[in-house]
């Protein structure tokens, strides 16, 4: 049985990825995970300097989900690049590291820090809800998605991977945006922009008063949207979108994904991710399927 | 670094202690062998719609039995369902987390404040010194009488329907009690009361802390408070409460 899978050259053991913000850099999760399991992890993303994140309360609970407006606290490149990359080199996972910036110049910054570095992938952040500058500003505007795509690569020594936002009105449109600027791979969705009310305080239960929506609420939008984007490129898809089981992680799959990423559901059981490489292969198991590319936008294939 | 776990726990017995107010013992494979006072449990809901955990301290830790106690309010539908489980019931648990609270035998207070008092049970009961146990309450009692065996209770009610009318402060001064060491839980204004005594007669004080969390781990960063020192993971203010803390030195933290 086959489970690896090829993202622009990028071999990965099996499709199965965490999901930038959920998983930090593995360190805390590797308490409860094998990460030597995992097709990827993918850290949370780091800026050219620390950033301090929002006020809390960070985060709230909503039916099937979860609001979040961390605002990417993070550590900063130098740090990151000193602690967290010799942390996940010790294992035999790719390593993706998540890049989000204010201004073009930040990611610029932050990618070509990164240039020699031991990590295999770059995923650059266009497309978070919770911060003021850089994030979602970047990604509501194919103009922008194509441009800073362009300028992001001409510093890139690994691949690139355009992280898209929900947020839009036709997210086919950023998909295509990215890859006429080059982009190796498109990732999807973010979180959702969301707010939730607490009626007895009468207050907003973010500090932020908006945050990002996740979790198995949302996954029957994000398996649409990696649908249509897989019909709108040629690059591949990672998808990812409220990811709970190995069916979640298989519809994806069958709806275009490459590779999948489990988000929230770590903060539900931090062993899920063990649990879905595992369900992948039960499934292939199953229904006698050789080889993982097999399944890979099979749902129109099979009629 | 204590061991985290994964389990699946049985209930042993679950009773109401006080009015909203439950009390847990858990059978656990390995998670009261590590547990130290002051660190807490992330309890999961079986309905799957409510996705996080929640994070309740651990009460009392049985290790001959292997068994932990949480004693919890109800607030919402989350700890409804939990107040709704029975013996023989099983729930999923991850722990022992946060840091816990340093053992220090001097002359102490233990100050707890409504749904905070709980974790301070099991510190009282490691600590072997002279210790002055204020509680303050709303208006319904609970564990106050498991706290009498320990040591000199106080009791401040805001109702003046037990003990002194009005919070742990006044407990303290209309008593005139005096402490070497201040271990303190309870809501955010006893907190920052308790701080700023600390601070004016200048005691060593440890406060337990709590946020709205998501993993419990220290991976999603949602359960902040702001540092005097820069923190060891971002490198800025942001102290984790769920891994370097939930205990902090007073002087430590900004609230």
């Amino acid at each position: 049985m086959i489970t690896k899978v090829n993202l622009a050259g990028v071999t990965l053991k099996n499709p199965v990825m965490t999901a930038s913000g959920t998983f930090g850099s593995g360190a805390e999760y590797a308490e409860f995970v094998d990460l030597n399991q995992l097709g990827a992890v993918v850290t949370k993303g780091v800026a050219n300097k620390p950033w301090e994140g929002n006020p809390t309360p960070r985060i709230a609970e909503t039916y099937g989900g979860m609001l979040n407006a961390i605002g990417l606290q993070n550590p900063g490149i130098d740090l990151f690049v000193e602690r967290d990359i010799p942390f996940l080199t010790k294992y035999d996972t790719k390593i993706i590291v998540n890049v989000c910036g204010k201004t073009l110049e930040d990611y610029c910054e932050v990618v070509k820090r990164l240039a020699n570095q031991p990590i295999d992938m770059l995923e650059i952040n266009i497309s978070c809800p919770n911060v003021k500058e850089g994030g979602i500003a970047f990604g509501q505007n194919p103009k922008m998605v194509e441009e800073i795509t362009r300028e992001v690569k001409k510093y890139a020594k690994q691949p690139v991977i355009m992280k898209l936002s929900p947020n839009v009105t036709d997210i086919t449109e950023m998909a295509k945006a990215a890859e006429a600027g080059g982009a190796d791979v498109i990732s999807l969705i973010n979180t959702i922009t969301g707010m939730k009310i607490d009626v007895h305080r009468r207050t907003f239960a973010l500090a932020n008063k908006t945050g990002g929506l996740s979790g198995p609420a949302i996954h029957p939008i994000a398996v649409r949207m990696v649908y249509e984007v897989a019909k709108a490129v040629e690059i591949p898809i990672i998808g990812m979108g409220g990811i709970g089981t190995a069916e979640d992680a298989l519809e994806m799959i069958l709806a275009g994904a490459t590779a999948i990423s489990v988000g929230t559901v770590n903060f539900r059981n931090p062993k899920v991710t063990m649990e879905i490489v595992n369900g992948i292969r039960e499934y292939m198991e199953q229904y006698r399927v050789e080889d993982i590319k097999e399944l890979i936008g099979a749902v129109d294939k099979s009629n | 670094m204590t061991e985290k776990y994964k389990e699946q726990a049985v209930i042993i017995r679950q009773e109401e202690i006080s009015y909203g107010i439950y009390s847990v013992w858990l059978k656990t494979d390995k998670i009261a062998e590590q547990a130290k006072p002051g660190q807490f449990l992330s309890v999961y809901c079986h309905e799957g719609s409510r996705l996080l955990p929640r994070p309740i301290s651990i009460c009392e830790i049985d290790k001959a039995d292997q068994a932990v106690r949480i004693v919890y309010r109800v607030v919402g539908k989350g700890t409804e369902e939990l107040s709704q489980l029975g013996t023989g019931d099983h729930l999923d648990i991850v722990g022992p987390l946060g840091n816990g609270f340093p053992l220090k035998d001097k002359k102490t207070f233990l100050i707890g404040g409504g749904i905070g008092i709980p974790p301070l049970l099991q510190l009282a009961k490691e600590l072997h010194c002279e210790k002055q146990i204020i509680l303050g309450y709303k208006d319904n009692l609970f564990l106050h009488k498991e706290f009498k065996k320990q040591g000199n209770l106080y009791i401040a009610t805001e109702d003046g329907s037990y003990g002194i009318e009005g919070n742990v402060m006044d407990a303290i001064r209309e008593n005139g009690l005096e402490a070497e060491i201040i271990y303190a839980c309870g809501p955010m204004p006893m907190l920052r009361a308790v701080k700023t005594y600390a601070k004016d007669k200048n005691i060593e004080c440890w406060l337990s802390l709590e946020e709205k969390m998501a993993c419990g781990i220290g991976a999603c960063l949602a359960c902040v408070c702001k540092s005097n020192e820069r923190d060891n993971h971002t490198n800025v203010n942001n102290k984790r409460i769920c891994k370097e803390g939930p205990v902090f030195r007073a002087e430590e933290v900004e609230f």
